[in-house]
């Protein structure tokens, strides 16, 4: 069945280029005269009370907030960067080797101020990408299964516990399918760089019986239903936002990614001075109390998350994400992935 | 110093400053361009090899798997790529025959041919610089050229062209400003002599014609000064040359003009036609004598005149001696009194006044004449570096006591009766001394000989 759904999933994004991408869900915030259109990846339920926020402090100003996944949102930014399609205002993606793609096609244009002046240089690349949030990918897992128990920590526990026992965790581990999720496969490829442990992580995977599924809300949803016991690079502000006691979350203590979600002004756009107020607002202290709060953003002081100074390693807006989507790197990716995912669905 | 009154003077500080501004402005243009140039050309080399690094690190990740090449991608292309951190960039690779094997897209960019590493182009119409760098395959399965184009645009490069150029400018340009601010002190403690002098020169009597003090002063504005007190000296001459002519003047002419009046209204009075003839004879050797020192004042007056203002040239004495007897003045005061000349074959040249020697030398031919016996003999020569106009007579000259205040103005000898004004030598002894020179006179075995003593000038072109 798991492999049907893989399969599946891969026909839908080889068909995808010729079909009509299509959001998944839209949303109006605001009444002000200038509709701006922005297109995102983040989950409307949690990014509301930003925009909100926003439209209030704006009432000029109207946002249609469109939720998309990550590759079809890529699709329609290209062919928007291609003139074959209207472009959106704003995007704000969390497949940032995506939008860096995008901006290093020429595809946006840059703003700058005091906002974007303020930011570090792994959340801004040329003035045209600036990355509004930090997420680490977390291990999350049932609470009730661990009850008592040692969780993993890290990268290793999380090794020798599938090695020490896999017939507990047999099916029970689940991750991003990289295939249908963007970030999914963002994770993976930085994991793959990050260290050696990839290799060893997907052969474990593939010794358990690992499920790659698709998407960050499903996952957090069979973890707490007790289908999943352990999801691994799972976006953590997903589970904070959850504020469930059946979720545990844990930053892997050897290192944590930290993902920024990323945002575009698009070359082409319409009313690009409103996405540069709806950016510059992004970036103001008010709205990133806000993401702060819903769990868009790592707490300042480092003490409360848990994590040693050395671990998040924040993946930079910046060029070397490009290899990212290279097509060999991709196939050599999914080739590893598709190796590690295979036996363990054969009966 | 001469100072003309030019409708606007302009300032010398003024002018040597401009000319230090732009000096320094045509410098500063040249260098900033030569910097530009350079940081251009630095900032190229650098990011070229970035690139040329980044082509390489691509190619060697390629291998040969199933016959085809597969390039593992690194990421520390991508991080070397990064060190211009807001360039876009552009990589591909192709197998033979340019079919597109990866890369960020299949837009064909090629070096134009000839094929150099490094080549210029776009990336969606921003100026950029690629390179290509070519990896030859021989393996069973694959055998062919994989040639690898990276691409970066300029953004970095410009900036770091820019900041070479003003790393280096920077510093100059505060150089330059200190050099002005050094230079304007410069010139103006060089020029604040002049005003020193300028204000002594204001603030003194207009009859104060005593030399300036020297020291303190730099060698150039010495010189001025120099001139100046020479100046004044040459001045203060003239001045009282004009004063002692004056005083001559009104001194020697009032007791003649007062006897010739005397003596005419005696006449008018002398009922005697005999005694009345006799006086009138008087009276005219009076007026005559009269002329005659009328003369002889005007000529001294003239003769030191010229000495300070007529330009000195160089000419020869034999000419003057010749020039003065064959004017033939000996045949009006003392008709039928032998003269005659000895002169050398060579040339004796002296550097002076020839109207003044003249002078001298007719009032030593006169005394000779009035006051010596003929024949009176006219001789120039020359003795070691001194040109010599001589004249004698075979007389025995004015008794030794006289002789030592001859020359002096005024004083006549027991001889010269009323006829003499004494002023013949003392306008020999003023041009000897104009010309550095002096008045000798000795008692020789054939007669007496008043000479003209002047340094002579073998070399013509000596001062």
């Amino acid at each position: 069945m798991r492999a049907m759904a893989l399969r599946l999933a891969l026909a839908l994004i080889a068909l995808l280029p010729g079909a009509a991408p299509a959001q998944e869900a839209v949303a109006s915030f605001g009444a002000g005269a200038t509709r701006m259109v922005l297109r995102s990846t983040t989950d409307i339920a949690i990014i509301a009370p930003v925009i909100e926020r926003f439209v209030e402090r704006n009432p000029d100003l109207s946002v249609s907030y469109e939720q998309w996944g990550s590759n079809d949102l890529f699709d329609d930014s290209r062919a928007a960067c291609d003139g074959r399609r209207a472009p959106a205002d704003a995007v704000f993606s969390s497949a940032a080797h995506q939008m860096v793609w995008l901006v290093n096609a020429a595809c946006a244009q840059s703003h700058v101020s005091a906002a974007t002046g303020a930011l570090p240089p792994t959340r801004r690349w040329r003035d045209e990408l600036w990355g509004i949030t930090e997420e680490p990918a977390a291990i999350v897992y049932n609470t009730a299964a661990f009850a008592g128990q040692d969780v993993p920590h890290d990268r290793f526990a999380l090794l020798d516990l599938m090695r020490a026992d896999p017939d507990l965790l047999r099916g029970r581990i689940a991750t991003y399918d990289i295939a249908a999720s963007g970030l999914g496969y963002l994770f993976a490829h930085a994991d793959s760089l990050e260290a050696t442990t990839f290799g060893a992580m997907l052969e474990a995977f593939a010794r358990v019986g690992a499920v790659a599924t698709c998407c960050s809300a499903e996952i957090i949803e069979g973890v707490a239903e007790g289908r999943f016991l352990i999801a691994y690079n799972v976006l953590g502000s997903y589970v904070a936002n959850r504020q469930s006691q059946a979720v545990g979350i844990i930053l892997p203590e050897d290192y944590t990614l930290v993902l920024s979600r990323s945002y575009m002004i698009p070359r082409g756009a319409a009313h690009p001075e409103a996405a540069r107020r709806l950016l510059d607002f992004l970036l103001s202290d008010e709205a990133q109390r806000i993401l702060e709060r819903i769990g868009l953003l790592l707490p300042r002081d480092g003490a409360e998350t848990g994590l040693l100074p050395s671990a998040p390693r924040a993946i930079a807006l910046a060029p070397p994400l490009l290899v990212a989507l290279d097509g060999h790197a991709r196939r050599r990716l999914f080739g590893l992935w598709e190796d590690a995912f295979r036996p363990a669905q054969l009966p | 110093m001469a100072e003309r009154a030019a409708p606007r003077p302009h300032s010398m500080a003024g002018r040597v400053l401009s000319a230090v501004l732009l000096i320094l402005l045509l410098g500063g243009v040249l260098v900033s361009v030569s910097t530009w140039m350079n940081g251009r050309q630095a900032a190229r080399q650098a990011y070229d090899r970035i690139l040329l690094g980044a082509a390489s690190d691509i190619a060697e990740s390629i291998r040969i798997q199933n016959g085809e090449p597969f390039v593992d991608l690194p990421v520390s292309a991508f991080e070397l790529l990064s060190q211009a951190p807001d360039d876009r960039v552009h990589y591909a690779v192709r197998g033979p025959g340019g079919r597109f094997v990866t890369g960020l897209d299949a837009t064909p960019i090629a070096p134009p041919d000839p094929r150099p590493a490094h080549f210029d182009g776009a990336l969606q119409g921003e100026p950029a610089r690629f390179v290509q760098v070519t990896r030859r395959f021989a393996e069973r399965e694959f055998s062919g050229d994989v040639t690898v184009v990276v691409g970066q645009t300029l953004r970095a490069r410009r900036a770091m062209a820019l900041g070479l150029m003003l790393d280096a400018l920077v510093p100059m340009a505060l150089a330059g400003v200190a050099l002005v601010v050094m230079a304007w002190l410069a010139i103006r403690s060089a020029v604040r002599p002049l005003g020193a002098l300028a204000e002594d020169l204001s603030r003194r009597d207009p009859r104060d014609l005593t030399p300036m003090a020297t020291g303190g002063l730099p060698r150039e504005l010495a010189l001025v000064q120099l001139a100046m007190n020479r100046f004044m000296q040459r001045l203060d001459r003239q001045m009282s040359a004009t004063r002692t002519l004056i005083s001559d003047s009104a001194h020697q002419l009032r007791t003649p003009v007062a006897a010739i009046r005397a003596q005419a209204e005696t006449i008018l009075e002398e009922p005697d036609p005999q005694a009345r003839d006799r006086a009138l004879g008087r009276l005219l050797g009076r007026t005559r004598s009269l002329g005659a020192l009328l003369d002889q004042l005007l000529s001294r007056a003239l003769v030191i005149h010229r000495t300070d203002s007529a330009p000195r040239v160089a000419f020869d004495l034999r000419e003057t001696a010749l020039d003065l007897v064959e004017r033939r003045d000996h045949d009006l005061i003392a008709p039928g009194a032998e003269v005659r000349l000895d002169l050398g074959e060579a040339p004796v040249i002296v550097h002076a006044d020839a109207f003044s020697v003249g002078e001298a030398a007719r009032n030593l031919m006169v005394n000779a004449l009035k006051h010596g016996l003929p024949p009176v003999v006219i001789g120039v020569s020359r003795q070691g570096d001194s040109a010599v106009l001589w004249v004698q007579d075979t007389g025995p000259g004015p008794d030794p006591a006289m002789a030592e205040r001859l020359g002096q103005r005024f004083e006549r000898s027991a001889t010269s009766g009323e006829d003499g004004s004494g002023l013949g030598l003392s306008i020999v002894h003023a041009v000897a001394a104009a010309f550095g020179g002096r008045v000798e006179m000795t008692r020789e075995a054939e007669g007496f000989r008043a000479a003209l003593v002047l340094p002579s000038d073998p070399m013509e072109d000596r001062e």
